[in-house]
């Protein structure tokens, strides 16, 4: 077990809000440490969501389009500039009942007067019974990964939101045909990538319709299909599936000590990225399930560095308090 | 520490991990994986920390897809344990060095 020395600011995740956060609080002095996750094959990753997307086409700034991973990478490179220390670990264990705060990675204890979460939200599985012992045998969690291995092959997207249709699309590169398979008569994904994805030859919608089985021993060979409406169920032989429908905030850390709503996202007072604790802020899509886009996770990590440090001032300024 | 990772190619694949005194750890990747970039440094420190007791080889799908197909290879990153040339333990997605460690400990007793 080590104690490492205090400092004044641990920001836990490393998505846009949290490098944002990164790069304000650095610039303040104030040598943030970045307690930024671990690799791993879903977006709970150091960068967060985007490090799973390609072509970003609508963060400001880049009119020529920017990779997810790029921007993450830029961010990050930008906020260690300015002095931002990292640990590519994942915080085990929190404290936040008595001052400093205190963030455990394991057995290694960490203390800071401000902590900024930041732990955004990842993907939902389809929670079937054999989902994952398929994965990486025909079940994919990374469109981007792992396309390449489906070349020629017929496959299934789970979902209709904009991570949905921005996979399917992605995917049209290798399979010879995307089924979309979306539970409802309509999408949620903008406008703009629905149009996109209609018009492509290779991608196919089954409306109103839920992936119910997953068939295939070492290997995935068939799905399930159950419709919504007439409750007719249906085989449908796959090659792969991939699911994009949706995502829960990571806040399970921060159980009974933070206030969350019914869906477990962060509460912050209204125009503002106070907790309830005094000295913990929330920012990006932890405590967002409205706009929940890069530029908004952003904008929230901008804010919940700038509320820091006006709280760190205060202290300093009324001790005792 | 580029020197303790072996480059696996369709030519050298069979002999490496047939031929290697100890459990050879194959890391099946491609350049466009995110995730195989993000564990690429681990894979390296492994290789370094173990040197003795576990060959540490990378093998690029986007160059030698048969060997990823023969191996049933359907997402990357996927790390094949080989002892003997039999692959003998299996791991796919990217974790972190610990996890990973942990992972490894049972082919190298």
């Amino acid at each position: 077990m080590t104690i490492h020395p205090h400092r004044q600011v641990i920001i836990i995740g490393s998505g846009p809000a949290g490098l944002t956060a990164a790069v304000y609080v650095a610039r303040a002095s104030l040598t943030p440490l970045v307690i930024e996750g671990e690799p791993s094959s879903s977006s709970d990753q150091p960068g967060g969501q985007l490090m799973l997307t390609t072509e970003v086409e609508n963060f400001p700034g880049f009119p020529e389009g920017v990779q997810g991973p790029e921007l993450m990478q830029r961010m990050r490179d930008q906020a260690a500039r300015f002095g931002a220390e990292f640990l590519t670990e994942k915080a085990t264990k929190i404290d936040f009942s008595a001052r400093p705060h205190r963030v455990w990675v394991r057995d290694d204890e960490y203390s800071a007067d401000v902590v900024i979460v930041s732990t955004g939200a990842r993907s939902l599985m389809l929670g079937l019974p054999n989902e994952t012992s398929l994965i990486g045998h025909g079940v994919s969690t990374c469109a981007t990964c792992d396309g390449f291995f489906f070349r020629g092959q017929e496959i299934v997207v789970v979902g209709g939101g904009d991570s949905a249709i921005e996979e399917a699309t992605f995917l049209t590169k290798f399979a010879s045909k995307v089924t979309i398979i979306h539970r409802r008569d309509k999408f949620r994904a903008s406008k703009i990538m629905q149009e996109r994805a209609l018009a492509n030859p290779k991608i196919v919608v089954r409306w109103n319709a839920q992936v119910t089985g997953l068939i295939g021993e070492s290997k995935l060979s068939a799905i399930e299909v159950t419709d919504t409406v007439s409750g007719a169920t249906e085989t449908l032989q796959v090659g792969g599936l991939f699911v994009a429908i949706g995502h829960r905030p990571n806040t399970d850390l921060f159980a009974d000590v933070l206030t969350r709503d019914e869906t477990g996202y962060l509460v912050t007072e209204p125009g503002s990225t106070r907790t309830n604790i005094p000295g913990v802020f929330a920012c990006g899509d932890v405590q967002d399930h409205t706009y929940r886009q890069a530029i908004t996770a952003a904008g929230s990590g901008c804010m919940a560095a700038i509320d820091a440090e006006r709280w760190l001032e205060r202290q300093h300024a009324t001790p005792a308090k | 520490m580029a020197e303790n990772v072996v480059t696996l190619t369709t030519a050298n694949f069979d002999e490496t991990i047939r031929s290697a005194d100890t459990p050879v750890l194959v890391d099946f990747w491609a350049e466009w994986c995110g995730p195989c970039k993000q564990i690429d440094p681990i894979i390296r420190e492994i290789a370094t920390e173990k040197a003795g007791v576990l060959t540490v080889a990378k093998l690029n799908v986007d160059d030698h897809g048969d060997i990823a197909m023969r191996f049933n290879v359907m997402s990357i990153p996927t790390m094949i344990v080989f002892k003997n040339g039999e692959a003998v333990g299996r791991f796919v997605g990217a974790r972190g060095k610990t996890a990973l460690v942990s992972d490894l400990a049972q082919y190298l007793a």
